[in-house]
C-alpha cells in the first residue's frame, strides 16, 4: 500500500473512519507516523481564545428577548395562553397606514413651515413619529420572524399576512419618504428592503407553496433583513428616548 | 425540574418551563455559537435563534435524546446559517455548492481578529476567515467541540463524505496558517 494521504491522516488524528486499510498501514509505517505526529504537533497548537464571559442573569436576559418573539407578551406567572403571533399583530393593522399619513403630513408640513412651529413643538412632532416608526418596524419584524420560521417544505398560509403585508407598505413608503427628507438613509434603506418583501407577500397567493416560501426565507436571510430591522429599531428607540422630556431638577 | 421534564411540559404548554431550558442552557449555546461565528453579536443573534426553533419545534424532540444535546444541534445549525449568510453577503453566490469553494485571501483583518492576541491565534483566525462555511462550522464542531463526524452530519445536515471532506480541508488551511509560525510559540 501506498502512504497514507494528509486526508487519511487528518481523519486518523481525529479517530475518525479512514478507511479499511489505513490503520493497519501507520502501524507498520514509520514515515507515515512521523507525519501523524507532525499534523498532531501542529494542530495542538491551534487554539482560540475563550468566548467572552457571560453572566449569571444571561438566561435571564436571553428570555426577557425571547419571550416576545414567542408571542408570550404577558408577565410569566400568569396563565396567558400562548397565542399565534398573528392574532397578537393583526387586528391592531387597520388604522396604521391612515395614522402613518397624518404623523408623516405632519412632520413633513413642520419641516417646511419650521417659522410657525416652536422648537418644542417641532422635538414632541419628531418624537411621535419615531415612536410611530418604532412601531412600524417592531410589527414589521414580527411578520418577518413569522415568515423566516415557518417550517421548510410545508405550504404556509399567509392570508392574514397578506393583508398586514398590504398595510405595512403603504405606512413604509410614507416612513421612508420622512426618512429620505430628513437625511436618514439606513433608516429609508432598510424600509426600502422591508417593502420588497412585503409587496410579494401582499401581491402573493394566500397559500404560499414550499418553493416559494424557501425563497421568500432565503430573501429574508440573505439580506440578514432580520439583524438590520432589530438593529435600526434599536437606534429609533435610542433616538426616542434621548428626546424625552428631561425631569426637572430637584435642587 | 430535570431538563426532559421541562420540554415535556412546555409541550403541554407551560412557558415557565421552556423558560427554565432557556436559563439552563443559553451560557452554553452562546459558547459555542462564538466560537462558531467568531463574533458577539452574530452569536447573541443565534442563541436566540436556537432557542426560536427549539420553542417552534418542540414536537419533534424525541424523548430518547438528551436536550443538551438537541439544543446544541439546533444551535450549531442557526451558526452555520449564520456563516453561510455571511458568505452569501460578502460574495454573492447564486448555488450552494458555490459555498464550498475556497475563499480567497482575507483582505483585511476581521473585529475577531483584531481582538486576539499572539501570532498563533491570528494566523488560525486568518486561516478560519478563509474557510467556506461548511469548513468552518465543521472544522469547529470537530477541533474545538470534540464532536464526531456522525454528531456534525446531524448538526449541519450534511451527509459523511462532505462532513469530512470539510474537515480535511479547513485542517489544510489550518496547517497552512500555522506551519509558518512552528516554534513561534513556546
Amino acid at each position: 500500500m501506498s502512504h497514507l494521504s494528509e486526508d487519511e491522516l487528518v481523519l486518523l488524528h481525529y479517530h475518525e473512519d479512514a478507511g479499511p486499510d489505513a490503520a493497519s498501514h501507520l502501524a507498520s509505517c514509520s514515515e507515515c507516523a512521523e507525519r501523524l505526529r507532525a499534523l498532531a504537533e501542529t494542530l495542538s497548537r491551534a487554539d482560540l481564545p475563550e468566548p467572552p464571559e457571560r453572566g449569571d442573569d444571561y438566561g435571564a436576559q436571553v428570555w426577557a428577548r425571547l419571550r416576545p418573539e414567542l408571542g408570550l407578551a404577558q408577565p410569566a406567572s400568569e396563565p396567558a395562553k400562548v397565542l399565534p403571533m398573528r392574532r397578537r399583530v393583526w387586528p391592531r393593522a387597520a388604522s396604521f397606514a391612515a395614522l402613518a399619513a397624518a404623523l408623516v403630513l405632519a412632520f413633513l408640513l413642520g419641516r417646511r413651515f419650521p417659522v410657525d412651529a416652536p422648537p418644542a413643538a417641532a422635538e414632541v412632532r419628531e418624537r411621535v413619529l419615531l415612536v410611530a416608526v418604532g412601531e412600524h418596524l417592531e410589527r414589521s419584524r414580527l411578520v418577518l420572524v413569522e415568515i423566516a420560521n415557518a417550517p421548510a417544505g410545508e405550504a404556509l398560509d399567509v392570508s392574514a399576512e397578506r393583508a398586514v403585508a398590504d398595510e405595512l407598505v403603504s405606512s413604509g413608503r410614507l416612513y421612508r419618504q420622512a426618512a429620505v427628507r430628513s437625511g436618514d438613509p439606513a433608516l429609508a434603506e432598510v424600509l426600502e428592503e422591508l417593502e420588497r418583501v412585503f409587496v410579494e407577500v401582499a401581491a402573493g397567493p394566500e397559500s404560499l407553496q414550499p418553493a416559494d416560501l424557501e425563497r421568500l426565507q432565503q430573501r429574508i436571510e440573505a439580506r440578514g433583513l432580520l439583524f438590520k430591522v432589530r438593529v435600526v429599531g434599536a437606534q429609533v428607540r435610542e433616538r426616542e428616548s434621548e428626546r424625552l422630556p428631561r425631569p426637572m431638577s430637584q435642587s | 425540574m430535570d431538563d426532559a421534564a421541562a420540554v415535556a411540559r412546555a409541550r403541554a404548554g407551560d412557558s415557565e418551563a421552556f423558560r427554565l431550558l432557556v436559563e439552563r442552557h443559553s451560557r452554553a449555546l452562546f459558547k459555542l455559537a462564538y466560537r462558531m461565528t467568531g463574533n458577539e453579536h452574530d452569536a447573541e443573534d443565534v442563541v436566540q435563534e436556537a432557542f426560536l426553533k427549539a420553542y417552534r419545534n418542540l414536537d419533534r424532540f424525541e424523548e430518547r435524546a438528551q436536550v443538551s444535546s438537541w439544543l446544541y444541534r439546533i444551535a450549531s445549525n442557526c451558526a452555520f446559517d449564520v456563516l453561510r449568510r455571511r458568505q452569501r453577503r460578502d460574495k454573492p453566490l447564486d448555488s450552494l455548492d458555490a459555498l464550498d469553494a475556497p475563499e480567497p485571501q482575507a483582505e483585511a483583518p476581521g473585529p475577531d481578529r483584531m481582538a486576539l492576541g499572539g501570532d498563533v491565534r491570528r494566523g488560525l483566525v486568518a486561516a478560519l476567515e478563509r474557510m467556506s462555511a461548511r469548513e468552518r462550522a465543521a472544522f469547529v464542531l470537530r477541533h474545538f467541540e470534540g464532536r464526531s463526524v456522525k454528531e456534525i452530519e446531524l448538526a449541519l445536515g450534511l451527509d459523511t463524505t462532505a462532513v469530512k471532506q470539510s474537515v480535511c480541508r479547513a485542517v489544510r488551511k489550518a496547517r497552512q496558517a500555522l506551519a509558518p509560525l512552528a516554534g513561534t510559540v513556546s
